[in-house]
């Protein structure tokens, strides 16, 4: 009784902090096959505007990468790469989850998504032995960008190379029309080698244990979005990042130096901030970023525990082109 | 001169079917569950035999000759997928592309397929406390650091596109081959440990196997070589045939 008192208190009193669950009795018309999309990819905004039946297939596949440029890794993925594939639904879309796992995979793989109310997030559907799929369904009833991850034993190793992506459950109505969007995922790695000692590198469990990563990484890779490959953008864009970070341990302070956030979904979820200079991402959680582009530069974005910056990988670019704008910058010289 | 050659055929005949497979004696001994509750205690493994490698393609080519139910075109979908053998070139013929595998382990077997195999060699398979208790024994013919280390490095790499022959890799003290680094292998009771496939746990049921975080009931948490052992297990069915998933035999003393 007194805990119903205190529900119906609290209620009371913060008539606007409820979550927009839908109305999961709305008909679903129609069945699309999601676009899914490799970082720094997003895929397209969705057009429709009732709810879908969307199938999603993703196969998880373990093989060496690049983690620098003289270096390798055994990665294991979902899609092929790190982070895994990009997602995007709808609020109140069925979505029809098939994980298949590679047939030249040594180990048993599976998914937590954390938009999904149900058993493990899904990973109690989806123990997938290699060569095998599994299947099931579930609502999209939150709004919000939420990281999917493996689920398999022991997780933080599954974790740990690399098993982990973003999926963007738009708001009914979808999000307010931008210029650009891109999607980066920070991770930490742990390898038997140094920061980019040559060679293929195995796991290091203790370092992991310790959570004393060799690289901080944004997009699985040492130099994955910078110089050649910056992000581009032109003076006067409006930039929307979808961010997630998916650890295994460390927490991100995600700052773009020269920039700073118009428009922060605070933890990707449907609260906005406004003019924020760095943001925490939690490991295992993302965050929806803007940024309206003003003058021509490039803008390190990078996880402002600067040693992991300086020292371990982590920095991201977008190169912004256009215009001079003396009026907001200008450097004076003598 | 036909008595001669009906002795020949008979010699070849007998010798084939009677080349006995080599087993090594596997001494008694405790085996502690990676899985296990302060109530738990390590379970007694009796001697048993082991056969000293998986079996091989070769060997498995005699079972489907003399059992005509477990050739690929006949075999019962329950009981083996379609991936069933799927690398063979038919049903009597690993084929002549498939000719390096000849005495590499079977693999793309059920577990079903394994245990009519085992019975037809009146044997049978271990269980997964005889096969970790025997997998456990240090190596005793390769210089390595740990023996973690040395699994983990295998269960880190890709499948290779051709799976080497059995006795590739190292024989332990008790004298079988390959118990790490080639095969995943079947045993008798791969499932009787994994009571969800989420290895956090989620239902009241699960907590002595699993717990969040994945780890709480482990007994060695940092042990990553087994925890992938035992996942990789939970997640089978008896019916599945798998790229790297083979098996050997073993049998009771007595």
């Amino acid at each position: 009784m007194l805990l119903f008192c205190l529900f119906f208190f609290s209620c009371k009193t913060n008539p606007g902090n409820t979550s927009s669950e839908n109305n999961i009795d709305t008909v679903i018309t129609g069945t699309v096959t999601a676009e899914l999309t490799h970082a720094p990819n997003v895929p397209k905004p969705l057009a429709y505007t009732s709810p879908k039946k969307v199938i999603v297939q993703l196969e998880t596949i373990e093989k060496v990468m690049q983690i620098a440029d003289s270096t390798q890794y055994t990665f294991w993925t979902f899609g092929g790469a790190v982070p895994g594939q990009f997602i995007r639904v709808r609020q109140g879309d069925l979505v029809d989850f098939t994980l298949k796992n590679a047939a030249d995979s040594k180990n048993s793989h599976s998914i937590d998504l954390h938009a999904v109310i149900g058993p493990g997030g899904g990973a109690d559907a989806t123990s997938t032995a290699p060569g095998q799929s599994t299947h099931f369904q579930f609502r999209a009833l939150h709004p919000g960008l939420y990281v999917y991850h493996c689920a398999t034993g022991p997780v933080p190793l599954h974790i740990a190379n690399g098993m982990y992506g973003l999926i963007l459950v738009e708001p009914q109505g979808g999000l307010p029309k931008v210029d650009r969007e891109y999607y980066l995922m920070q991770g930490d790695f742990y390898t038997k080698g140094k920061y980019e000692a040559k060679g293929l590198q195995d796991f290091d469990e203790e370092k992991a244990i310790a959570e004393n990563p060799d690289y901080v990484l944004f997009n699985g890779r040492v130099r994955s979005t910078t110089g050649p490959n910056a992000l581009p953008a032109k003076v006067g864009e409006t930039v929307r990042l979808f961010v997630g970070n998916g650890g295994p341990n460390l927490v991100s302070s995600f700052h773009p130096i020269g920039q700073l956030f118009t428009k922060v979904y605070m933890e990707g979820g449907s609260k906005i901030n406004t003019d924020v200079q760095t943001t925490l991402i939690p490991a295992g959680g993302a965050v929806i970023a803007e940024m309206k582009m003003q003058v021509p530069e490039v803008i390190n974005l990078v996880d402002h525990s600067i040693f992991r910056a300086f020292h371990k990988g982590a920095v991201a670019q977008i190169k912004v082109t256009g215009n001079e704008n003396p009026s907001i910058f200008q450097k004076i010289r003598k | 001169m036909k008595y001669l050659v009906t002795i020949m055929i008979a010699v070849i005949f007998f010798g084939h079917v009677n080349a006995q497979k080599k087993m090594a004696v596997i001494p008694a001994g405790k085996y502690q569950p990676f899985f296990v509750t302060k109530s738990d205690k390590p379970l007694q493994v009796n001697t048993f035999k082991m056969d000293e490698t998986a079996v091989t393609n070769l060997e498995y080519l005699e079972f489907v000759k003399t059992n005509p139910q477990w050739r690929r075109s006949k075999v019962n979908r329950l009981f083996a997928d379609t991936n069933y053998l799927k690398y063979w070139d038919g049903d009597l013929t690993i084929g002549e592309a498939n000719k390096n595998l000849y005495n590499s382990p079977v693999v793309y077997v059920s577990w079903f397929a394994a245990q009519a195999y085992s019975k037809w060699k009146n044997k049978k398979l271990p269980t997964v406390a005889e096969w970790e208790f025997a997998a456990n024994a240090a190596p005793k013919n390769i210089k390595y650091k740990s023996l973690t280390d040395y699994v983990l490095d295998w269960y880190s790499k890709p499948n290779p596109p051709h799976l080497p022959n059995v006795k590739s890799t190292y024989q332990n003290v008790y004298g079988v081959y390959d118990m790490h680094g080639l095969i995943w292998e079947w045993t008798s009771n791969f499932n009787s440990f994994i009571g969800s496939s989420d290895s956090r746990g989620n239902s009241e049921a699960d907590l002595k196997n699993f717990c969040a975080g994945g780890a709480i009931n482990v007994g060695d948490k940092t042990d990553y070589a087994s925890f992938l052992r035992y996942s990789f297990r939970g997640s089978l069915k008896g019916n599945y045939c798998i790229a790297n998933l083979g098996f050997r035999c073993s049998k009771d003393l007595n």
